[in-house]
Formats: structure tokens, sequence, C-alpha cells
């Protein structure tokens, strides 16, 4: 065993925490995108109340960061991978805030006929799903190349909630009866788009806290 | 109790008893000369000069000599002994030629002093043509007390840090600068105690002087003149039986002499430390 | 801006082995430049180097040029000179044990005759560089050795700026005293740089990294990086430099 086996243990048991905050998270968008398709608001009120796990989770980690640094004097790397934490994890909790804005969404519109068929939405839905498993895999495995890669399906998202914007604008444009639902879809496509950003910007940490050297991907 | 404990009381018991005895010793030898010596000593005792080869009268010539020797000795020791234990300790860089010096040295001090006196004798007395003099005894005396000067000397020097040497030389200072103004002056309660060692051995020596200053019952004036010293005076009245009141008075005179050189190189020596 | 000292392709022998292999820095002026590395990585003896005091060893050699001011000082300078102008303060605090005065005085008078009136400017010019004269103005004439162990330390700074020196080298200065002290001499150590070039031997990464402006990582002998200290401790080049900074060596 190495001369620091106290804090590379604290920084293995970090890991952990940060891979059940994130597996946390993922739950919530899918139950929450979920509760919106399929109009289930006992679900949705599920993602509610489950965020409160979420947001002990974010304290918890914090905490173990800071006693970290007041206690181990973390340098290079190890400053890195600690600083990185703190920042992975306030994404993480604004994804998971999103997933409860749209649980709430779901639960406005209880007993309401949808104007559409949801279908933009969804599928939005499975790429931000999919961006934040990426960006999980790429904490957990500190992989630079998918990381990298992430950029590519947020411009995917970020095209996809643009036609979701001019579809839903011209339903509004047609018939003012639909603007109420139409701005709540509006939200949870803009909620959409949004965890996908977040996602990204967890994989920019990564990047920095494996070489030293801030990415972006937002561009 | 174990027998751990025990073994631990035993010892102490022992070293305590050990302790103990020499310290009776010292005090039933001094008692002893103090008691027998001290009623018949008075002022003229210390003021005049002896009659009768010292039946009668005083030791005040006597006294003059030991001073004498002894200080000529130290004028001549001193600087040497100082001298060659900076060099051993500051400038040599070991080897074979301090090695020779040192075991030199030790084996000097080994030498019994009568040896000392017959080369004394033979060296400075005869073949340099000093005869019986103050100098001839004391450039013996020098010879026998340089081994004590040098090795104290030596110690004494060593215990000075060398993180002060690199402090004066990190400051600019040349090794001898550093020497004068810091090692030296460091050492010299150290140095002190060697002299006071050899200043006693100087002064109660008596082999060694009496075959090179002579036994001259006058006051030596000049350093060529012969002289005795109280040791001297006091083997010659106990060898020859002229009086046993005075060998004990004169050993007396002696032992308060030892005493108060002790107490007076102490005092200077607390004095330097503390003006350093 | 000039380097206080360039040292180039330096290696140094202790009979025969080789301390320091192929050593190449400029130590910037008024900056301070820490040097870090396990024990045994020859920091300490290149810092020993610069100021000749491995001279003092028999059976050192060096190779190669070490330039302060354009002079080698392995050459062309006087030994007494060169430690005169890069002063150094040692790993224990070594006041001489003389007054707190003497001690300060104890340089200028070596190295020329100085009147009473310009002695005491100096010491008293000395101290308040050191940020000790408030604490020992009133006993200028007690002894160095009563003063606490920090109070020393500044008094062997105090000592060597009264020689106006341009380079200051410091063995682990702070390695002896407790935190408060030794936050007092990181103060001073910060202070002094807009005067001196200083260049500090320290274990405490933290300590190097609180006052230093760059750092060289030593390994065997060899500088393995050397660069700003803020890039050394948050994103080190080399696997080996990391490895040291967050404490995992070996």
């Amino acid at each position: 065993m190495g001369p620091r086996r106290y804090l590379d243990n604290e920084l293995i048991g970090l890991n952990r925490m940060l891979k059940r905050m994130g597996f946390l998270v993922e739950e919530a968008i899918d139950r929450s995108i979920r509760s919106l398709v399929e109009h289930e608001s006992a679900l949705a009120r599920e993602v509610i109340a489950d965020d409160d796990l979420i947001d002990d989770l974010e304290l918890e980690i914090e905490e173990k960061c800071i006693n970290l640094i007041a206690t181990q004097q973390p340098l290079a790397g190890d400053l890195r991978k600690i600083f990185t934490a703190l920042r992975i994890i306030t994404d993480l909790e604004r994804m998971a805030d999103h997933a409860v804005d749209i649980a709430k969404v779901t639960i406005r519109l209880e007993g309401q006929q949808y104007i559409k068929p949801l279908i933009d939405i969804p599928r939005m839905a499975m790429l931000a799903r999919g961006m934040v498993e990426d960006c999980l895999n790429v904490y957990m495995d500190r992989d630079l190349e998918l990381a990298s890669s992430i950029n590519k399906k947020d411009d995917e998202i970020d095209a996809l909630y643009k036609q979701v914007f001019r579809e839903l604008l011209v339903y509004m444009m047609e018939s003012p009866r639909t603007i109420d639902q139409a701005t709540q879809f509006l939200m949870v496509s803009r909620f959409l788009e949004r965890i996908g950003d977040h996602a990204t910007n967890v994989c920019e940490w990564v990047v920095y806290s494996v070489t030293g050297k801030r990415a972006n991907f937002n561009e | 109790m174990t027998g751990k404990n025990l073994t631990q009381s035993a010892a102490f018991l022992a070293l305590r008893a050990a302790a103990i005895i020499t310290l009776a010793v010292l005090f039933i030898i001094i008692i002893y000369i103090m008691s027998n010596g001290l009623r018949h000593i008075n002022t003229s005792f210390f003021l005049q000069g002896p009659t009768s080869m010292g039946r009668d009268g005083g030791i005040a010539p006597f006294i003059v000599s030991t001073l004498y020797v002894s200080a000529v000795s130290l004028v001549i020791a001193a600087p040497v002994g100082i001298g060659s234990a900076l060099y051993l300790s500051e400038y040599s860089k070991g080897g074979l030629p301090v090695r020779i010096i040192r075991f030199c040295t030790e084996t000097l001090a080994g030498i019994p002093s009568i040896i000392f006196g017959l080369f004394g004798f033979v060296f400075f007395v005869v073949s340099l043509g000093m005869g019986w003099s103050v100098l001839s005894g004391g450039l013996t005396l020098a010879c026998m007390v340089l081994p004590t000067i040098i090795k104290t000397s030596e110690e004494a020097i060593k215990t000075v840090p060398d993180t002060y040497r690199e402090g004066s030389m990190a400051l600019g200072a040349t090794k001898w600068q550093t020497i004068v103004k810091v090692v030296l002056p460091v050492s010299v309660p150290g140095i002190i105690t060697g002299i006071i060692l050899s200043i006693g051995r100087a002064v109660g020596e008596t082999a060694a002087v009496i075959l090179t200053a002579g036994s001259s019952l006058r006051a030596p004036v000049s350093i060529t003149d012969p002289g005795r010293t109280m040791s001297v005076h006091l083997y010659v009245l106990t060898m020859e039986g002229i009086s046993n009141e005075k060998a004990f008075a004169t050993a007396a005179v002696l032992i308060l002499f030892v005493l108060g050189i002790n107490y007076a190189a102490n005092k200077t020596a607390t004095f330097i430390r503390r003006k350093v | 801006m000039k380097p206080a000292i360039t040292i180039k392709n330096l290696n140094f022998y202790y009979r025969q082995v080789m301390a320091l292999k192929n050593i190449s820095i400029d130590i910037p002026a008024n900056r301070v430049t820490a040097l870090i590395g396990p024990s045994g990585c020859g920091k300490s003896t290149f810092l020993r180097v610069l100021n000749r005091m491995n001279d003092l060893i028999e059976g050192t050699r060096i190779e190669g040029k070490i330039l302060f001011n354009d002079t080698n000082i392995y050459k062309d300078m006087d030994l007494m000179k060169l430690r005169k102008k890069v002063g150094m303060v040692f790993q224990k605090p070594n006041p001489f044990p003389m007054s707190v005065y003497n001690n300060i005085a104890y340089g200028p008078r070596l190295h020329r005759k100085i009147s009473d009136k310009e002695l005491d400017g100096i010491v008293e010019k000395s101290l308040k560089s050191a940020s000790l004269w408030d604490e020992v103005r009133d006993r200028m004439e007690s002894s160095a050795l009563g003063l606490s162990g920090g109070q020393q330390q500044r008094l062997c700074i105090a000592r060597c700026l009264a020689v106006q020196p341009e380079v200051l080298l410091m063995d682990e200065p702070t390695s002896a005293l407790d935190p408060v002290s030794t936050a007092k001499i990181e103060e001073l150590v910060k202070d002094l740089r807009d005067k001196f070039a200083i260049i500090i031997v320290t274990h405490n990464m933290q300590q190097a990294g609180r006052i230093s402006d760059y750092t060289a990582f030593f390994l065997n002998g060899e500088i393995v990086e050397y660069g700003a200290t803020r890039e050394i401790f948050h994103r080190p080049v080399d696997k080996r430099t990391e490895d040291y900074i967050t404490g995992r060596f070996g």
C-alpha cells in the first residue's frame, strides 16, 4: 500500500458516492420523462419526493471534500480530483432539479389531453439520458475519448430543441388555446437541453481533473 | 518484590557505597593533613625564610619558587598547547601526521614524572647549560603538562558546534577570523579547566622539579636562579627527617593553594562564559 | 529579467559519487525559488554549492559553471566576497553565543573598519528588515541564546542582511520551529523577496506552495521539473513530481 492510503481510500469512497448520486439523477430524469409521457402524476410526485435524497447526498459529498481539503492538504492530481468532484455534484444537482421541474409539469398537466402526441420530446429525453450516462462513464473511467465525443450529442440535442421550439411556436400561432400546454412543453424541452449542457460540463471537469487543462465542449 | 527490583536495589546500594568510600577517603586525607598542619601555620610561616634547613622559620622562598616555576611552565605550555589543539582540531585534515601527534601526546601523558625530570636534567640543565634553574624546571614542567593542555583544549574546541563555524564562514569570515572570534571565545571555559588541571599538577610536582629546578633555600629572583618548590621542600623535610610538623604545615599550605587555584579558575571560567 | 544566478551544466561529485547531475537553471532575482525533493536528493548540496560551503568538505569536486553577476564563482570570485553576497540561513538557528548586537555586528566588522555610529545604524536596519527590532530593541546587550527559537532564526536572517547580500540561501529554515514562528519567517521571506533572490530548501510542500514563486523538484541529484510554483502544485508535468508532491513517492 502506498504512503497515502487514507487519502486514496477516501478518494475511492468519494468516487462511489458520486457514482451513486449519478445513478439517482439518471433515474430521476428517466422517471420524470415517463411520468410526463404516460400521464403518471403519482410517479411525478415520487420524483419530487426523492429529490431530497439527491440533495442530501450532495451535501454529504461537499462535506467530505471540504474535510479532505482541510485535513489532507491535497495537491496537483488529488486537488483536481476533489475540486472536480465539487463542481460535478453541482451539475448533477442541477440535472436533478430539472427532472423535478419536468415532474412538476406532469402534475400541472394532470387530467389534460395533450395537444399533440409527444414525439420529439421523448427523443430529446433519450439523448439527454444518454449524455448523462456517458458523462458518468467518463467520470468513472476517466475516459477522455468518450468525453470529447459528448459535444456531438450536445449538438444533436440543441438541434432537436430548436426543432421542438419552432414546432410549438407554430401550434401556438395557429391556436391560442394551445399556448398554455405548449409553453409547458417548451419548458420541458428547455430543461432537457439544459441537462445536456450539464452533462457536457461534467465531461469538461473530468478532462480538467485528468490533464489539469480546461476543455470547452460547449462551443 | 521481584528479582529485577532486588537487583536494582542491590546495584544502587553498591554504587552508593562506592561513592561514599571515595568521599570518605578524600575527607580523611584532607582532615588528617589539615589537623596536623594548620596548627603550625601562622603569618610568619608565610612571610619568613627557613632557618636550620627548615626545622624552623617559614616557607616564603618556596612559595615564590612554586609560583615562579608554575608560571614559567604555563607561559610556555599554554600557547603551545592551545596552538597545537587548534591545529589538530581545526586545520589538520586527519591522516598519519595527526595520528602520530595524538599517539605522542597520549604517550607523553602516561610517562612517569621522574622520567621528565631525568630528561629535563640531561637536556635543559646539562646539555643546554641552563643549570638548576626556574627556567629548567618550568620547561620540564611545560613538557609534562603539555599533553593535558592539548587534550582538554581539543575537547573544549570540539564542543563548539559546527553550526557556529558554518554561520561564521557563511558570513564571509576566514577560518582564522572564525577561530579567533567564535571558536576560541566559546571554548575558553574548557581550555581554562585544562589549564587549572595543569597548574594543579605543576604546583604539586616533585620528581621532575627536584632534578631541574634544584633545591636552593633562597628565593629565586632571576629566571636562571635555582629554587625549591613547596613539594620539593616537603619531600626534603620528610625524607631527611628534619621536621614532621613543618612538613605537615607545608602540605596544608600546598592543599590550600590547590584549592584556591581551583576555586579562582572556576570563577574565571563562569565569568568568561557569562560574558561570552 | 536578468537572473540572479545562472547555473550551467553543473555536476557535483563527493569523492566517487555524483551528487548533482547536469543541472542548468536560472535563479530569478527578486523571487523566491523553492527546492523540494526527498531526503538525499541533492537539494541541500545544490544550495551549498551556491555559496561554496561544500568547499569545507574534503573530496568534493565540481564541473560546469555558476555565474553570479556574470562571474564564475568557482573561478574568478573571491570566496569571502561570494559568501558575503550570498548569505545563508541554516536549518537550526545558530546565533553565536554573544549579545544580540554583536551577532548582527559580527559580519560588518569582519569586512571593514566601521564606526560605532554606522554600526548602530546597520544593526537597527538589519533587525528591522528581519522584523525583529521591536522584540529585541531593549535587550541588545543580552545573550542571543536567550531568545526564542523563532527569534533566533530571525536574528540569523538579520545577521545575513547586515552584510548586504544579494542572494539569501535558506536550508529548511523553519523545520525546527513551531507554527507561529514558522508563519513569521514565511511572512518575512515574502517581504524580503523585493530586495533579494531567495532560494529555500523545504520539506514542507504547503510551505513551498505558500512562499515560493518558482519550484524545482530534485530527485537523485537531478532536477526533474522546474517551473512556476502554481504550475508545479496544480498540474505537474512529470509523473515523479506528481507522486512526490501528492505524497505518494516511492
